[in-house]
């Protein structure tokens, strides 16, 4: 039942446990499986790495995010992350924040961004969405009313930076509660000891982070990576997405080899920067990205073959 | 210094590192195993008498502690009401309370092996300090420093320079304090197995605004001695300037639980309250979100995107506002108050005439509030304002606000 392994974490004892917390959980969170869930053991029955592809939502402007998110399974984007922009995103790199604050000048909300995701799920019903992003919106938004919407839109599991397993009261609890998988980041300054506090409440992947730095810097080094990737292995069932400075489809095809995932985020969204003329989307904007998950979609999934 | 009591204000954080609902640590999973470190080796630190008379001989001999509690005779006159004290934070090493907080850290920093300094600044009188115990203890140090304050603060930036610091202007958004603030915080996720993030206030995720609240008690502890020495009675009122809110809350901690004590904290009230992103008045004007670390008072719109502040001075146009600020704002203890620019300035140039002393721009916005308070109360009445930095880095922007010609 690998289904049930991928909502739980792994305790300390062994023993399979949603969260410590006072509240029996509910039978209902445990059988129900996630998109998230189903693309993983689509992409490990075929031997191959998930692509996973970062957009920021509404970026370069709300019509273009579309056709951009849109396209992007058929590109060859297995699990989709969508970026809810903010003012302050301190762990992103340089080109992360300039499509945060284009998606924020081009008006985007948090409202907007779950819009966007219920107009996707039209069309498309198998691709997970996992929303990724810092807390302050989703606060000042409500985090019940967030978590429900979510839910009701197709968002499949939420990513959120800034909000360490020490916080998991405020947001990852209640979202497990609702049926979203929390994706927790582990990165090369989690030990042994502390990844057993981060693995547990997380849910549907673990997404390691494959340097101590921001978005869209350079790995010092891979091999490091791919021993990091088996040391999580150890711990937990959950696949494992690598991320963090990968680029290339060649990187792609190098993590791809030990890695359940491999997450592209800077790179795509620099692909959105260039295609802008005057600022604003021009023909090419989402079909320039579409292209480059081809190239990269196809690095990941060369990987092992 | 008073006791802890049952029902007492002073019991935060817990072990959560919260005070009420606010503070907390909201930071990325790469910086967690640092923060739980910190916490230990600040734990173990404050119980090892070693650091403690480390610290006692550095604020003694390096920083010039205790600072002088003054008695501002002029502007008392002047002003007709209750008899107005100034704690001379100007008075100590490098110009500002910062120090004190700064050498704490510094000390920390060593303990735990550390071997680079990165600091954010507003005003650069943090920055300064951590260029300056960097310069003292030898090791290096990286400042990072919204552009606009680079400009605006430029006294400073050479005087960080000459201290052996690395000046890192930070063009991200409006280039102040935040953005230098959200670059600290990147260059510290990047460089986590070496460097320190010595915080300049006390605000960030726990344990930061415990201890450098802790660090900077001193001043309200000095200022308890000093005003029994000199009164022997405790004053009416404390007033403190409050950006991020370090030297108020050093100021107010030693009397909180004393009921007789009122106790003021002046915000940035910028343009005023009404212009949006006019002021940098987080708790008169913005309301609890999460950033940088905590939860805390916060400008910020509808979609909880984080606000510019504006202040004329650039140590207080901040967005946010330590956690222990925000629960003392909530649980009434501290009245917060917005101060404007305007107000601000003929503060400024007051107590320049009046008293001889050119206050931090920050200060003013203090004092501002104390010539609001002193002629409503009698004359057998005391205020005691934080005076927490000199203005020399101000008289070039004050000048010009002014329009003085040379």
């Amino acid at each position: 039942m690998l289904f049930l392994f991928s909502v739980v974490g792994v305790d300390s004892q062994g023993l399979n446990v949603l969260y410590p917390g006072p509240e029996p959980m509910k039978g209902s969170i445990l059988m129900q499986a996630t998109r998230i869930d189903r693309k993983f053991e689509q992409t490990r029955a075929e031997n191959r790495a998930a692509f996973v592809s970062f957009v920021m939502a509404g970026d370069p402007d709300e019509a273009t995010a579309d056709a951009i998110l849109a396209g992007l399974p058929a590109a060859g984007a297995d699990v989709i992350e969508l970026g809810m922009p903010f003012s302050d995103p301190m762990a992103d790199g340089v080109a992360i924040q300039l499509a945060g604050q284009r998606a924020l000048a081009a008006g985007m909300t948090l409202e907007k961004t779950l819009a966007m995701v219920a107009r996707f799920r039209k069309q498309d019903d198998q691709t997970p969405i996992v929303l990724m992003g810092y807390y302050n919106p989703i606060y000042i938004y409500g985090v019940e009313r967030f978590v429900e919407e979510a839910v009701n839109v197709g968002v499949d599991g939420l990513i959120v930076v800034d909000l360490p397993a020490e916080e998991d009261a405020e947001l990852c609890l209640p979202a497990l509660k609702a049926g979203l998988n929390f994706i927790r980041l582990t990165t090369p300054t989690t030990d042994n000891h502390r990844l057993e506090t981060v693995l547990n409440n997380t849910s549907g992947f673990v997404y390691y982070v494959s340097m101590t730095g921001i978005t869209g810097a350079e790995i010092k080094n891979r091999a490091a990576v791919g021993e990091a990737v088996q040391r999580i292995k150890s711990h937990t069932q959950l696949p494992v997405a690598v991320g963090f400075g990968i680029k290339t489809p060649e990187d792609a095809a190098l993590i791809g080899k030990y890695a359940d995932g491999v997450v592209v985020g800077s790179a795509l969204v620099s692909a959105v920067e260039t295609s802008l003329i005057e600022g604003k989307a021009s023909a090419n904007t989402a079909s320039d990205v579409h292209k480059l998950v081809e190239a990269l979609s196809q690095g990941a999934k060369r990987a092992r073959s | 210094m008073s006791e802890v009591m049952v029902n007492s204000l002073r019991q935060g954080p817990d072990e959560a590192g919260k005070f009420g609902i606010f503070g907390g640590r909201f930071v990325a999973e790469t910086l967690m195993p640092l923060i739980l470190d910190l916490e230990k080796a600040y734990r173990a630190a404050q119980k090892d008498p070693e650091f403690l008379s480390e610290m006692d001989d550095l604020r003694t001999h390096f920083a010039g502690r205790p600072s002088p509690l003054y008695f501002a005779e002029r502007m008392t006159k002047e002003l007709g009401g209750a008899k107005i004290y100034f704690k001379r934070e100007d008075l100590n090493h490098t110009g500002s309370h910062k120090l004190n907080n700064c050498l704490g850290q510094i000390l920390l920093a060593k303990r735990m092996g550390k071997t680079r300094i990165i600091a954010e600044t507003g005003a650069g009188q943090h920055g300064v300090a951590t260029a300056t115990v960097c310069a003292r203890f030898g090791l290096p140090c990286t400042v990072f420093m919204g552009a606009t304050d680079v400009e605006r603060q430029m006294p400073n930036v050479l005087r960080m320079k000459m201290l052996g610091a690395e000046v890192r202007p930070v063009t991200a958004g409006a280039g102040t304090l935040k953005d230098a603030m959200n670059e600290a915080l990147r260059d510290w996720v990047t460089n986590v197995d070496t460097t320190y993030y010595l915080i300049g206030t006390a605000a960030g995720p726990h344990p930061y605004p415990e201890m450098v609240r802790d660090f900077q008690r001193v001043i309200g502890e000095e200022i308890r001695a000093q005003i029994m020495e000199e009164e022997g009675r405790l004053p009416d009122a404390l007033v403190a300037c409050i950006g991020g809110g370090s030297n108020a809350i050093g100021t107010f901690y030693d009397f909180l639980d004393e009921p007789g004590v009122q106790i003021f904290g002046a915000e940035a009230g910028g343009h005023g309250l009404d212009t949006e992103t006019g002021h940098a008045a987080s708790m008169t004007g913005g309301r609890p979100g999460v950033l940088h670390g905590n939860r805390t008072y916060l400008l910020q719109d509808k979609d909880g995107q984080i606000i510019e502040g504006h202040s004329i001075s650039a140590g207080l146009d901040y967005p946010g506002v330590g956690p222990e600020h925000a629960f003392l704002r909530d649980s009434k203890r501290v009245n917060y108050v917005p101060v404007t620019d305007n107000e601000a300035l003929d503060a400024f140039m007051a107590c320049t005439k009046f008293e001889g002393i050119i206050p931090a721009l920050e200060s003013a916005h203090g004092l501002a509030h104390v010539m609001k308070l002193a002629p409503e109360m009698d004359k057998d009445k005391i205020i005691v304002l934080c005076l927490s930095g000199r203005g020399d880095k101000d008289v070039e922007s004050v000048g010009k606000h002014l329009g003085m010609a040379l």
